[in-house]
Order: C-alpha cells, then sequence, then structure tokens
C-alpha cells in the first residue's frame, strides 16, 4: 500500500475544503486535499445560481463561478489533490485510508486534519414518507445535480416539501425550465430558508407556499401520480380530516442538510446533538487534538462566504498544529446557547485578548430582540436585531478581553 | 419457440424452481412482467429464515418451512448471498409464559429444535431487549438472508446452467395446444409442455387465466422501518414478539445488508399491487417496538416500504392441477414463503422429474463464483484488480462504499442489471442513508454507458425514467 | 410598497415609497438596497441563470451579464434556449450579445 506524508490532509475539495487547504498551504505546511468527486467545487459546481461571493470576493457571482475562482488558486499553489479519492476510515495517529483509481488503497499520514466532508440531504425514508415508493421522489440536490449538470428534468408538475434553500432554488430552477411547481408545503409556520429566496424563487413565479402543513402519502406507481397533504396541528401532526389531495409527477424534497460526519465514528470526537457536527474551539479544533472541521460539515452554513472564511481558521489552524506552533496553553471557557438560541459555534473560547466571532441560529421567528452574551451576571455583548429567523445564520463579535468566564448566548426582548 | 417447462412469476419462488429445472436436460424458460426478478413481493418483506416452530402441525407451510431451512442455509454458501444463521427468539413477559410453551409443543411436533431461555440467558444473547422480557423461546436454526439476492442469485444460476428469462413478460393467456400449453404474453408467445404458476400475488389470476382450481385471495400488508447500520451493532438476533392471529408480529431483525429493521404490520388488503406504507401503520411500529427492544431508533430511519402477503386460506397451494394435467401451482405464498422456497422448488423440481422423465445435465455449475465486492477483497487483490481495472478504484456509492467496478458487473451478470433498482438489490449502491441521492445520477450515467442507451432512458425500475426530458426541450 | 431585498443573503426588508418625484427606499442597509427598491417600484428587474445546449452534446450553465426586466425572463430562457454553444467553450466566455436587445450578454458560468 502507498503510504503518503503530509502536514495537513483535507478531507472535502468543495469551497470549504479549498479554502483550508490554501491557509495551510499559506502558512508553510505540506498540504492535501482528498476530493472523492472527480474535481474540486463540491455542490457548488450544481449550484447555477447567483449568490454567492459578495462578503468575500466582493461580487456576486454563480456557484461554479465561485469554485473555479478557487479552483485556480489551488491549482497555483503547491497543493496535492487526489480526485475521486475516497476516505475510507480516520483513525487515532491521524492517518487517512483512502481509495483512488490513480492511487489505489493508500494511506495518508498528517500532522493535522481538517475535516471538510459537507453535508448531505435528508431523504424520503428519513422522514418516514408514506405511501408508494415510485419513480419521481427526489431530494432537490439531486434534482439539481441532473437538471444543472446533465442537463435533464426529473418531472414536470412539481411539488416540494420543505423551504430549505436548495428546494426554494430548485422551485424556480425546475420553473424556467419549463416545469410547473405547484405547491411548496413547509412543516413549519415559516421558512427554514432565506427570506429573499422565498421573493425571488417563488413570489416572482406565483409558486404558492403553505406554512405549517406537510404530506400525508404519496401516491403512483411506477411514478408518483399524487400526493395528499394536510395542515398540522401544534404536535406537528397532521389533521388527517383536512387533507387534500394534488396530481404531481415529481416531489422534490428538501426538509433538511446532515453534516456527513460517519468518518468520526473511529475517532472520540465531542459531538453537538444540535449541529450534528463536531464541538471545536475558535480554531475550529474539535476535541480530537490536531483534528479540524469547517464548512458544512461543522454545521450547515447558509452562506458560502462564510464557509470560506470559517475553512481559512480551520486551514491556517491545522498548518499550526502540524507544524509545531500551536501554542495550546490557553484556558478555555464554554459557549453556550439557550432563551430562542440552538446552538452558537464555536462552542469553546480560550481566554486572552481580541476578538472572537460567535455563529449562531434561533429557534423560532424573533422581532425587534436582543441578542446577548453574557459571563456569569455581567453582560459582555448585547446586540439588536430587527429580525432573526431559524433559516438565517446570524454571527456578532465578542470582546475576548471581556470573557472572565463560561459565555452564555441567549435572546432578550 | 417451444420450452418443456415455463416458469410464471419471478419471485424468489420461482427463480428457486427454475433453478432446479435449469439442471436438467430440458429447455426452462421463466417470464417475469417487471422489468427485474425480485420485484414485488420478495423485495419488500422480513429476509428471516424462519426456524419453523410456530407453523401448524402437518401443513404444507410446516413441511416447506422445515426442509426449507435445511436447505437454505446451503444455498446461500453455493449462492454467495448475503446472510447470518444468528438464531431467534420469540419475547414474552411475566404472564405469557404459556404462550411460549404451547409454541414450544408446536416446535416439538414439526421437528424443530427449541430451547427456552430466562431473561439472565436472553441478555447474554440481546443485551438491549425490554425491560418487560422476562422469558423466550430461543430457535438457533433461525436467521436471516438477504431475500432480493437470494431470489437474483437464483435466477443468475439457472441462467448460467442453460435456463432463459424474459423480464417485462406479462402472461396474459394460457391455453391448451397440443404441444401442452400456449402462453400468450405482452413480449411474444411462448408454448410449453409444462406451465409451473408461481407468480405471487397473481397467482390465482394465473389459475384463472389457464383454467385451472380457482381459489380467493386475500392480503394483508406489512410495512417496516429501515434503520442505518450504525445501529446494527445493538443487535444480534431475530427478535420476535408473541404470534397472534394476523402473524409473527412486528419483529425487530438485523439485515443481511447490515441494516436494522421494524416491522411488518399486518394491514388487511384487497389489492394485489398495495405496498403503500400508511401513517397509521408506521405508527403502530412505533408504538409496537418499544415493547420488545429497548434500544429502537426511529430517527435513525433510512427508509420505508411496505410489503404484500397473499394468503389462500390457511395453507400454501403447492401441487399439480387436479383440472389441467402438467399444470403446476405454488401459489398463496406467504410467510414463510422465503424460508420455505428452496423446499418447494425441491418438491416441484420431483414432481416434474416424475412426469417427464428428465436426466441431469453432465455439466451443471451447483457453486457460484464469488461476488468480488470491495468489503471483502484483500489489499493485496484489491490492489492487483486496480492495476487491471482503474473502476476498482472508484468508489461510486459513497454510504456503503460499492466501487464502479461492481456496478457495472451487476450490469454485466447472467441476469443483467438493468435498472437503477436492479443494481442496488444487487450491489448495495444507494441502499445507504443518502439513498441514493449522491450516487443515483452516477449509477444513472454508469448504465446509460455500459447498455448505450441515453440518460433519460436508464430507468429506476417499474419501466418509470429518472431524467424524464431533457432541458431546452421541454415543452 | 413593502418588499425583501433579494441583492444579497442578508435579505433586509425594504419599504418604498413615492413622495411627489422623489422614491424613497429605507431598511437597506447599502447602496444596492436603494437601487434595488427604486427598481422594484418603477421596473423590476431580474438576473438570469440557465443552461445551453453545448454541441456534440450536454450542457453548459450561463448567467446574463446584468439584469433584465422581470417580465422578459421567460422571452430571455427562451432564447437562450436557441443558442448552442461550441464544445470547447469555458468559464468565462461570451456566447451572445446584446440579447433580444436588452443590453445582456450571455456569459459562460460552468460545464460539466
Amino acid at each position: 500500500m502507498r503510504t503518503l506524508d503530509f502536514d495537513v490532509a483535507v478531507i472535502g475539495g468543495g469551497p470549504a475544503g479549498m479554502a483550508a487547504a490554501l491557509a495551510a498551504q499559506k502558512a508553510g505546511a505540506k498540504t492535501v486535499i482528498l476530493e472523492r468527486d472527480v474535481r474540486l467545487g463540491g455542490i457548488l459546481n450544481q449550484c447555477i445560481h447567483q449568490g454567492f461571493g459578495l462578503h468575500y470576493f466582493g461580487e456576486e457571482m454563480t456557484g461554479p463561478e465561485y469554485a473555479d475562482k478557487f479552483r485556480k488558486k489551488v491549482e497555483k499553489k503547491d497543493i496535492t489533490v487526489m480526485l475521486e479519492c475516497m476516505v475510507l476510515s480516520l483513525d487515532k495517529n491521524k492517518t487517512v485510508t483512502a481509495l483512488s483509481p490513480e492511487y489505489g488503497l493508500c494511506k495518508i499520514n498528517a500532522g493535522a486534519i481538517v475535516l471538510a466532508m459537507g453535508c448531505r440531504e435528508r431523504t424520503a425514508g428519513a422522514i418516514a414518507l408514506a405511501g408508494s415508493r415510485p419513480a419521481g421522489i427526489y431530494t432537490a440536490g439531486m434534482a439539481q445535480k441532473i437538471c444543472n449538470v446533465d442537463g435533464y428534468l426529473v418531472g414536470k408538475d412539481v411539488v416540494i416539501l420543505g423551504s430549505g434553500d436548495i428546494g426554494l432554488i430548485m422551485a424556480r430552477r425546475m420553473t424556467t425550465e419549463g416545469a410547473s411547481v405547484k405547491l411548496v408545503l413547509e412543516l413549519m409556520p415559516y421558512s427554514s430558508g432565506l427570506k429573499r429566496n422565498i421573493v425571488q424563487c417563488l413570489d416572482d413565479y406565483g409558486i404558492p407556499i403553505k406554512y405549517s402543513h406537510t404530506i400525508t402519502r404519496v401516491e403512483g406507481y411506477p411514478r408518483l401520480t399524487g400526493l395528499y397533504y394536510a395542515p398540522v396541528g401544534e404536535d406537528r401532526k397532521p389533521i388527517l380530516e383536512q387533507e387534500e389531495y394534488i396530481a404531481c409527477d415529481t416531489l422534490l424534497l428538501s426538509v433538511g442538510l446532515i453534516p456527513e460526519n460517519d468518518l468520526l465514528s473511529g475517532l472520540d470526537v465531542e459531538m453537538s446533538r444540535v449541529t450534528q457536527g463536531a464541538v471545536v474551539d475558535e480554531k475550529r479544533m474539535t476535541s480530537f487534538d490536531g483534528v479540524f472541521s469547517c464548512g458544512n460539515v461543522l454545521h450547515v452554513h447558509d452562506l458560502v462566504d462564510n464557509v470560506s472564511e470559517e475553512a481559512e481558521i480551520a486551514g491556517n489552524s491545522a498548518a499550526e498544529y502540524a507544524l509545531g506552533k500551536y501554542a495550546d496553553t490557553a484556558e478555555y471557557v464554554n459557549v453556550t446557547a439557550t432563551d430562542g438560541v440552538r446552538y452558537a459555534l464555536p462552542q469553546r473560547i480560550s481566554k486572552g485578548e481580541g476578538k472572537v466571532r460567535v455563529f449562531f441560529r434561533v429557534g423560532d421567528v424573533y422581532r425587534n430582540c436582543k441578542l446577548v452574551a453574557e459571563c456569569g451576571e455581567e453582560q459582555i455583548l448585547s446586540k439588536k436585531f430587527m429580525v432573526l429567523a431559524p433559516g438565517e445564520m446570524g454571527s456578532v463579535e465578542l470582546d475576548k478581553s471581556r470573557i472572565s468566564g463560561d459565555v452564555v448566548v441567549r435572546l432578550k426582548k | 419457440m417451444k420450452y418443456d417447462c415455463i416458469v410464471i412469476g419471478g419471485g424468489v419462488i420461482g427463480t428457486a424452481v427454475l433453478d432446479r429445472l435449469a439442471t436438467y436436460s430440458m429447455r426452462a424458460l421463466l417470464l417475469e412482467k417487471e422489468d427485474d426478478v425480485a420485484s414485488f413481493t420478495t423485495r419488500a418483506n422480513s429476509g428471516i429464515v424462519h426456524a419453523g416452530y410456530d407453523c401448524e402441525p402437518n401443513t404444507l407451510k410446516a413441511r416447506f418451512n422445515v426442509r426449507g431451512n435445511e436447505l437454505m442455509w446451503q444455498d446461500v454458501e453455493d449462492l454467495d448471498v448475503p446472510h447470518l444463521k444468528c438464531g431467534s427468539i420469540v419475547v414474552a413477559r411475566y404472564n405469557q409464559l404459556y404462550q411460549l410453551e404451547k409454541l414450544a409443543h408446536k416446535a416439538k411436533d414439526n421437528g424443530v429444535l427449541i430451547q427456552l431461555i430466562d431473561r439472565e440467558t436472553i441478555l447474554k444473547m440481546e443485551p438491549n431487549i425490554s425491560d418487560e422480557v422476562v422469558y423466550a423461546l430461543y430457535a438457533p436454526s433461525a436467521g436471516i438472508v438477504s431475500p432480493y439476492q437470494l431470489c437474483i442469485a437464483y435466477a443468475d444460476r439457472a441462467v448460467t446452467n442453460g435456463a432463459k428469462i424474459k423480464l417485462d413478460t406479462e402472461v396474459i393467456g394460457i391455453e391448451k395446444s397440443e404441444y401442452g400449453y400456449k402462453v400468450t404474453t405482452t413480449n411474444g408467445k411462448f408454448e410449453c409442455r409444462c406451465v409451473i404458476n408461481c407468480a405471487g400475488a397473481h397467482g390465482a389470476d394465473i389459475n384463472d387465466l389457464a383454467g385451472a382450481e380457482h381459489y380467493e385471495t386475500t392480503f394483508r400488508r406489512g410495512d417496516y422501518f429501515v434503520i442505518d447500520n450504525t445501529e446494527r451493532k445493538n443487535i444480534n438476533t431475530v427478535i420476535f414478539p408473541l404470534p397472534t392471529e394476523a402473524g409473527k408480529g412486528i419483529l425487530v431483525a438485523p439485515t443481511a445488508d447490515g441494516n436494522v429493521i421494524y416491522g411488518p404490520t399486518a394491514v388487511d388488503s384487497t389489492s394485489s399491487d398495495d405496498t403503500a406504507t400508511s401513517l397509521a401503520s408506521l405508527d403502530e411500529i412505533r408504538r409496537s417496538v418499544p415493547g420488545s427492544y429497548k434500544s429502537y431508533a426511529f430517527n435513525k430511519c433510512i427508509r420505508v416500504y411496505g410489503g404484500l402477503r397473499t394468503l389462500i386460506g390457511h395453507d400454501f397451494v403447492v401441487k399439480q392441477s387436479e383440472i389441467l394435467d402438467d399444470f403446476i401451482m405454488a401459489i398463496g405464498i406467504c410467510s414463510p414463503g422465503l424460508t420455505s422456497a428452496p423446499a418447494i422448488a425441491e418438491y416441484i423440481e420431483q414432481m416434474v422429474v416424475e412426469k417427464f422423465g428428465l436426466i441431469k445435465k453432465e455439466k451443471v455449475v451447483t457453486v457460484m463464483r464469488k461476488h468480488k465486492r470491495l468489503e471483502n477483497l484483500s489489499e493485496k487483490d484489491l490492489d492487483k484488480l486496480i492495476a487491471k481495472n482503474q473502476a476498482w478504484g472508484r468508489i461510486v456509492c459513497r454510504c456503503e462504499k460499492i466501487t464502479e467496478a461492481e456496478i457495472v458487473a451487476a450490469i454485466h451478470s447472467p441476469l443483467p442489471a438493468t435498472t437503477v433498482d436492479a443494481v442496488k438489490r444487487r450491489t448495495r449502491a444507494g441502499m445507504g442513508r443518502c439513498q441514493g441521492g449522491f450516487c443515483g445520477p452516477k449509477v444513472m450515467e454508469i448504465i446509460s454507458r455500459e447498455l448505450n442507451i441515453p440518460l433519460n432512458e436508464v430507468k429506476k425500475g417499474g419501466g418509470a425514467a429518472i431524467a424524464q426530458y431533457k432541458v431546452k426541450e421541454v415543452e | 410598497m413593502n418588499t425583501i431585498c433579494i441583492m444579497c443573503p442578508m435579505g433586509c426588508p425594504l419599504t418604498v415609497e413615492q413622495e411627489g418625484d422623489e422614491i424613497k427606499v429605507a431598511g437597506n442597509t447599502c447602496k444596492r438596497g436603494d437601487k434595488y427598491g427604486r427598481d422594484e417600484f418603477t421596473a423590476p428587474k431580474r438576473s438570469i441563470t440557465t443552461l445551453v445546449n453545448i454541441s456534440g452534446g450536454g450542457v453548459a450553465s450561463v448567467k446574463t451579464s446584468d439584469s433584465v426586466p422581470k417580465e422578459r425572463i421567460f422571452d430571455v430562457i427562451a432564447e437562450i434556449g436557441k443558442l448552442v454553444a461550441d464544445e470547447n467553450v469555458k468559464i468565462g466566455d461570451r456566447i451572445a450579445e446584446n440579447l433580444l436587445g436588452l443590453g445582456v450578454d450571455v456569459l459562460i458560468t460552468g460545464r460539466k
């Protein structure tokens, strides 16, 4: 078996992986990207819509363009890229076992690992969708791949369950390519996607969205012919007496993204039940020394720009760690979320000087509220928000010098 | 084209029969209306190899179950079908001991080895058994098998030994002819000397079509949850509740594919194609499982499915027709049909051999070459394979770690896989937690390339394409 | 008029009002939002992303170089549907100019 040695091994060559590798390489680390697809870019390659890069590059572009910009940067640097390379396992010595057509089964010994595997979509199975199991039911991302990369539509009469961003984007894509998107159903009383996607993907095309509704069963075989849906009560269970039918040949699911952390099963990494990613400190190091995490495998982001920024932190820190420059003498405090805040990340912050940006998500729609951070009795930060919604990640900057102990992040009216 | 025997139906009974007939000097043909074998009940059941303790003594069910269990463990070895002889337990609460004792009596009548065990012994076997469970009936000869892979393996071996299988071929007429029978299908006419009806949910319909004995059929649907393979480590055996009139009850079992299943329910149905799960039935499983198993993980569900039991009275109907000569039926095959398949096939084989005085072929393949699977390959063998063919280094299904080479092999197997579902049943690509969300388009591309068809002609299964319309050509 | 700005993922809630000849935008947090609010009030515009056929098979993704009147979205997509890009086309290539006289070009953004 071939064995390769690197300072930093980045698992995943999407936006997070590329940014992490660039940062690691810049910090002087011999770096490798292990990417399972035939090219770098990850899911960005199929996101042909606009909305990427405004914060990071100061220019709005499409997903493939954003990926291309990073890909070209990676190509210019001394970074090893292993394509079609599937990581099979990751062990306690930070040895990665991977398989690729070019390298065969190989081991990669790394001084530090950056996890950048992204996330996967929840499926019809994961939500135990009742009814038949015909062709025509796909995750929005799969339909997106078949449309934007392969050039085919999966159907013409479409219903979408869930209002995640990919679902909304696909509502517009399917419509503009000639399909009819009849209805979007969302279990919660609010959208789980960005507001602007409701406007430009649904409202612009007159596509109705029904909140607090879900599908009770799907019908048809071998192809989907229609489905029944109903409003849900307070308990989120469908009220079957109010079931309605709609004919359709396609059901796209946009019912949540799950960080793809299956590789971590062999390591003792502390995981967050809320984010379903690792618990990290501000340098994005997990509870396993030398293993870093960033992008959607850490927590699901709305904006790729944030992913790139986060990945740079992880990549740079991984290089420092691998090159023995990592000062880990600091004392850490825990950051926890409560009172309407679902999670705050990083979950651990070192005491010291400077600023640290804390990302958070709320559990409901809140208007005219304040996000506060407290250390014991002392309030160390308060920021007003006109509106906070579960579909939109927020962030605040904490002044480290004010952190005296564990930090609690909460909402106040 | 004239055949000696035509088997109608490519479920596990039909392919098991064909597999045995293929070893004789005769022309055997199997007709299947779907685009693959194992496309209905065989693909949607519990995948349990039952021990046979609960069948009413002196029934065909009891006879074929017990004999089928004996034959099964050899067949799965010869055919390289995923299986595990893990044993089963029927669990009971404090006041239910007498019900286990009743089962133990039946087991004795059926000649099945069982053991009544107490909680302490159960816990050694199955640490995650529910707290209320006090006794269990342990049957060491029970186990699990991949039902579709068993059916496909029978089909592959039958084809390897010279039998023919026609897919997408629905029987629409059976008439007596000078030769024997003329079988009219949606895909041509065939003549044969003997018809063997293994048509599953449509078994009674085929009888009617031919003018053989008429049977009233009833149907009972069962829904299941499939749980992520991360939960497989928490269970060792097949866990049954006490059986009821409706069936063996909602079990918790590992699958030969490495998952865990919860189910089936028992919902009476009038339709021969009712495999749609229902909210109420799925809820029943959610309520029931905690009674026998405490490590339940409905939040790790990756798939739900429904399967259909076809019932004719209380027993299987496996016999030569009393109305039509050379018309054999194996119908009303509900549980324990999968376990019984090799025994039913053996029984029908004997009938046919006696009828026609068949002689064995000189060369017959008994042990099929092992499927090369990434998970079973040594490092050295894998290196050799990749050196010859890079597709061995290319993982297509990331959840189940299935390589492109395995998928290509399935597409070119004796009974070729031509749909995404057919590839899934043979390789497990798309069977993991992402349910083909990532690998589906890649599998489509490979099928398109290997069969030289455009992407919009690649079917999911059941004849429906996934990539339906070319963009820019949508009306 | 109340609307949500779509110029960036912030999604600022905008209020646009006309006072005499003057259009006032409130709620925006940047200049782009101000322009979007005005446009949305007078003549809404959208950027378009879609696909284009490639000679020899397959598709490439494209975008319009600027936004087009909202009511012309489907015209623009139909027109782009008539284009066939060269098989050697790459990201950034301009494959059509002044589409439908709307003053926008069509640019390749990606391909398989």
